[in-house]
C-alpha cells in the first residue's frame, strides 16, 4: 500500500474533484412544483376558463438526455388580423424555475408554432397555454420521463 | 466566453405570400445561475433572455427565454413572405448586448 500512496491519492483526488465538479452542475435550488405552475398561469389568466384543445405540444416520452430535449408545438389558428393567437406559455412543473418560454404572436406569423430545445432536471410535466385574439385560453400538458446517466427517471 | 454568433438558415428567394420555416441557433452557454463553482459561489445567471424577428421593421414574434433554454439555444419558427424584403433577427442577452443577423429575402 505505501509504494503506492502517490498513485492512489492522486487518483483518488481526481475522483474527488471530478465528482465535486459534477455535483456543482446539479441545480441548487428546489423544484418548481405543480403548484407553482399553477399559480404562475393565475397570474395571466386568473379569470379565464383553461379550456382542452387547440395545442399539439411535442416532447419525447422518454428524455435520453435532459440537457437538450427538443420541443415543439403549434397552435390551431387562421392567424388573420382578427382571430390569431396571441400568446404561448410553456412552463416546467419539475425544474427549479416554473417558466420555459413565452412567445408572442402577431398576425404577421403565418403559424402560431416553434420548436426549441429544453433542459429538464428531471421527470415531469410540461404544460403549454394559449391566448388567443378573442381572450379565449387554452392548456395541455404533457409529461416526459428523463434518464440521466443510464438510470431510470 | 467568445462571442455569441447567431447562424440562420432561410431561403433567400420565395413566392409571394409563401411561407417559410427558418431555423435559428446561437452559441451561447445560457448560464442558468443554478450553478457554483470550486469555492462555491454561485455562477451568476447569464442568458439570452428575448428573441425578436421582425420583417421590414414590422413584429413578427418575440419569444421570452427563461433558464430552462438549452445552452447554444435553438429555435425554429415559420415567417411568410408578402414581398422582397430584410428579415431582422435579434437575441437579447441578459447583459443587454444584442446580437442580429439580417436577411434579405427576394420573391420572384
Amino acid at each position: 500500500m505505501s509504494g503506492s500512496l502517490t498513485a492512489s491519492t492522486r487518483r483518488d483526488f481526481m475522483m474527488f474533484a471530478a465528482a465535486g465538479a459534477a455535483l456543482t452542475l446539479l441545480p441548487l435550488a428546489a423544484s418548481a412544483t405543480p403548484q407553482q405552475v399553477t399559480d404562475e398561469i393565475k397570474k395571466l389568466y386568473a379569470d379565464k376558463k383553461l379550456a382542452d384543445g387547440k395545442i399539439k405540444l411535442d416532447l419525447p416520452s422518454i428524455a435520453e438526455n435532459g440537457l437538450v430535449v427538443p420541443l415543439a408545438f403549434e397552435v390551431e389558428s387562421p392567424m388573420t388580423d382578427k382571430d390569431f393567437v396571441k400568446a404561448v406559455h410553456l412552463y416546467s412543473e419539475g425544474n427549479p424555475v416554473p417558466q420555459v418560454a413565452s412567445f408572442f404572436f402577431t398576425p404577421l406569423a403565418p403559424k402560431a408554432a416553434a420548436s426549441i430545445r429544453i433542459r429538464l432536471a428531471q421527470s415531469q410535466n410540461i404544460v403549454a397555454v394559449a391566448e388567443m385574439s378573442n381572450g379565449d385560453v387554452f392548456i395541455t400538458r404533457k409529461e416526459v420521463k428523463v434518464t440521466i446517466g443510464g438510470c431510470g427517471g | 466566453m467568445a462571442t455569441p454568433t447567431p447562424r440562420v438558415r432561410m431561403p433567400a428567394t420565395a413566392k409571394a405570400g409563401e411561407v417559410i420555416e427558418v431555423k435559428t441557433l446561437i452559441s451561447h452557454e445560457m448560464e442558468s445561475g443554478q450553478r457554483k463553482d470550486a469555492s462555491g459561489n454561485v455562477i451568476p445567471r447569464k442568458i439570452i433572455k428575448q428573441f425578436t424577428a421582425t420583417f421590414n421593421g414590422k413584429e413578427i414574434l418575440r419569444a421570452d427565454w427563461y433558464t430552462s433554454v438549452s445552452a447554444n439555444p435553438y429555435q425554429s419558427f415559420f415567417v411568410k413572405v408578402p414581398e422582397t424584403g430584410t428579415f431582422v433577427f435579434s437575441w437579447l442577452d441578459d447583459d443587454g448586448s444584442v446580437y442580429k443577423s439580417e436577411h434579405k429575402v427576394t420573391v420572384g
